[in-house]
């Protein structure tokens, strides 16, 4: 589904991804780890398209489709999703306002006619109870006035909503508390099926307790320098990210 | 963030829709402005002798002012006598119903939008359309006259209700008041004239609609509102004018007179051709409105949308004078391309328990200059006056400016007076995030845009809610690509 190959990108010529290649299929779940630094939230960032970041060298392919091609809204409408570490705020948008402009422009995108009022209210109410989400968030502006965890459900919710193909989740557990923890991640696994794929980009192996992932992937420096399967997140769990990097340091020299 | 920028840029560079010109001809009077030509409309008009003569006081205090410099616009020096003052469509006969209107006239207001000839059917909203300087019909005026309210062209109410217009013109904005007001008192040449009676809950929004076709023209409409006591009106006013690389000037006067109890809501939508993407051409719009809350009680509402016009030189105010009034100021002014804006309000308290509110969301785009300017002034008597302000301002790009000038001066020691300002940035995240959602940046800005100016635009009557939105978006299409 997704293919990336020595993926190279830059911020005002300050190399940050420097030769990422993976590949995820229908049905997986991946996970990105990885120190500070180490590029994991650019690497969600450049998947999704932000401008800010050059890329360099290297292709992304989802689908079939070159994504660097693509326009951020493109790649959405192709069926990525990004869950983002800091979910912006739009006062005066209500999240039902917000979620139906972007459902709509979607399903535009594919052909398909815009849901009326009803379905769309009705597909609304079904996935609020898949992520447990109040109803009262609905009719508040898009995470004005949230709290972090309310940002956080809020994200999951959109998901639940738009259906991705690939979701991206950066840091999704960050500033969560266990109970928020356990119902994000319980939302995320409700949705999983064998025809999408999850990212999950976090620091902590936390999440991964809640969330098994099939593959873990230790970015450093740019790269992944080790993948394997959940084991290797509860080595980091117990070791810490200084063994990786001496691994690598090692190898480099 | 440069990238940004150029989307931005991008954005808000959109065409203006209104900007033909209709092939109506118009009769007009010679370019200038001397008594001669005053006489002149006067004649047309077939004015009383007492209206000639207000009219040449006016003109002869004008003679004696200066144009105001102390606005926050730059323009090159306004040769008035260089303008026509008077330009109507030729019409044979005056039209007894809308069957007798020209049709070339009716189809200019099809194509803006507004169908008169549907206006029959339809009911809700009685219209009255101006073009140039008269008025060319008024729509539902038999289904309001049976509620005995008068709803009608300006220099018709001259002639069927002149001790009405003799009592209230110039009642609220004097004659001299200033610059602009003083030149539209002499040389005004029709708008819109409502009276509510006492008791009357008009049932139907009255709605003006102006529009300038011909070239080099001026237009000086003049709109008075009367509520007697215990009334209630909503009014709305809508404004387009065709493309031309001249500016040509708009000196409107609006005049609200509120009795005891009474309560006018007035909205407008004001959408005037704006100059090109270089500045080149657009309307001047140079305007006076007021409103006096003279009864105990009564109520002052004024809402705008304000997308249009190369200048906007505009303080809808109100005078509280009956205890207990109530004024409000619900503004959105966006301005783009070259664009500059200096609107804002005067809330004057004078009576006891008076309370004013003023929202104000200014958005500036391309090059353009957004300016609030307000004053909230508590007189000595205004006990217990009450003023909440909130002033807000959106940037879009870096080569605009938001500027807000708020004076308070305040005579009395209970009055509460409260002014909040914040000034923001559509940002690149949250483009970013509504992109990553598939809605791609138009929307996007629209959408961020509408929701800035929720407060405001929830003020409108329904009908034009959606209309002032969609204009939002128009106007600020291109700005990001």
């Amino acid at each position: 589904m997704l293919k990336i190959k020595n993926l190279r990108a830059s911020i005002e010529d300050n190399e940050i991804l420097k030769g990422i290649t993976l590949e995820v299929n229908p049905g997986e779940v991946h996970a990105i780890m990885g120190p500070n630094g180490s590029g994991k939230s650019t690497f969600a960032s450049v998947l999704a398209g932000r401008e800010e970041f050059e890329v360099t060298q290297g292709e992304i392919w989802f689908d079939g489709k070159n994504l660097l091609e693509l326009d951020p809204e493109e790649r959405a409408r192709e069926g990525i999703f990004l869950a983002f570490q800091y979910p912006v705020e739009i006062p005066g948008v209500s999240t039902t306002n917000f979620l139906k402009t972007s459902l709509n422009q979607i399903r535009e995108y594919r052909g398909l006619a815009p849901l009326d009022a009803v379905s769309f209210i009705s597909h609304i109410k079904d996935r609020m109870k898949l992520v447990e989400i109040d109803q009262s968030l609905m009719s508040r502006a898009l995470n004005e006035g949230f709290s972090g965890g309310e940002k956080k459900r809020n994200e999951i919710f959109q998901m639940a909503v738009l259906e991705p193909r690939l979701a991206i989740l950066d840091e999704t557990d960050s500033g969560l508390d266990i109970d928020a923890l356990k119902i994000v991640a319980n939302g995320v696994n409700k949705l999983k099926t064998k025809d999408n794929a999850v990212i999950l980009v976090t620091h902590y192996q936390r999440l991964l307790n809640y969330i098994i992932p099939d593959h873990v992937h230790v970015l450093y420096q740019g790269k992944i320098v080790k993948s394997g399967s959940k084991d290797l997140a509860l080595d980091l769990e117990e070791k810490g990210y200084d063994w990786i990097k001496e691994e690598f340091n090692a190898t480099t020299v | 963030m440069k990238e940004n920028d150029n989307i931005l840029d991008e954005i808000t560079q959109s065409e203006y829709k209104y900007g033909w010109v209709s092939d109506i001809e118009s009769e007009s009077a010679p370019k200038g402005l001397n008594e001669d030509i005053i006489r002149f409309i006067s004649a047309k008009k077939l004015e009383p002798e007492w209206l000639l003569e207000w009219r040449l006081k006016a003109f002869r205090h004008w003679q004696t002012m200066k144009e105001p410099k102390w606005p926050n616009v730059k323009y090159p020096e306004i040769n008035y006598q260089d303008i026509i003052y008077y330009a109507a469509p030729k019409q044979k006969v005056t039209p007894k119903s809308l069957d007798e209107v020209d049709p070339e006239l009716l189809e200019t207001f099809e194509k803006l939008g507004i169908s008169l000839q549907e206006q029959k059917r339809l009911t809700g909203v009685a219209v009255d359309a101006v073009m140039d300087s008269v008025s060319v019909a008024t729509t539902f005026k038999d289904k309001l006259g049976e509620l005995g309210v008068i709803f009608s062209s300006f220099s018709e109410a001259v002639r069927n209700h002149p001790s009405l217009v003799k009592k209230y013109l110039g009642s609220v904005v004097p004659m001299n008041d200033n610059f602009f007001s003083a030149l539209n008192s002499a040389v005004f040449s029709d708008g819109s004239f409502c009276y509510i009676p006492r008791g009357v809950k008009c049932p139907m929004e009255l709605s003006t609609y102006f529009r300038i076709n011909a070239a080099n023209t001026g237009q000086f409409e003049r709109t008075l509102i009367v509520a007697e006591e215990d009334s209630y009106v909503s009014y709305l006013e809508g404004c387009t004018a065709p493309m031309r690389d001249e500016n040509q000037l708009h000196a409107a006067v609006v005049e609200i007179y509120a009795a005891k109890n009474a309560e006018v809501k007035y909205s407008t939508v004001q959408n005037w051709y704006p100059g090109d993407k270089n500045g080149k051409g657009g309307i001047y719009n140079f305007v006076t409105k007021r409103g006096l809350c003279a009864g105990d009680h009564s109520k002052i509402s004024w809402t705008q949308v304000e997308t249009g016009s190369a200048i906007t030189w505009k303080y809808p105010s109100c005078i509280l004078k009956g205890d207990h009034s109530i004024g409000e100021f619900y503004s959105v002014a966006v301005t783009n391309n070259f664009q500059q804006a200096d609107t804002g309000t005067k809330m004057i308290h004078i009576g006891k328990n008076t309370k004013s509110r003023i929202v104000s969301k200014g958005v500036s785009a391309g090059n353009s200059q957004n300016s609030y300017r307000g004053l909230v002034k508590v007189m000595k008597r205004a006990e217990n006056a009450r003023n909440f302000s909130q002033c807000d301002s959106l940037l879009m790009g870096d080569k605009c400016g938001a500027h807000t000038f708020p004076y308070i001066e305040v005579d009395n020691k209970t009055a509460q007076v409260e002014h909040e300002a914040t000034t923001s940035k559509i940002g690149e995240d949250q483009l970013f995030y509504c992109n990553q959602r598939g809605i791609d940046s138009e929307t996007a800005v629209a959408l961020i845009v509408n929701g800035y100016a929720k407060e405001v635009l929830n003020k409108l009557p329904m009908e034009f809610a959606v209309e002032a939105q969609k204009l939002l978006a128009i106007t600020l299409e291109g700005s990001v690509g």
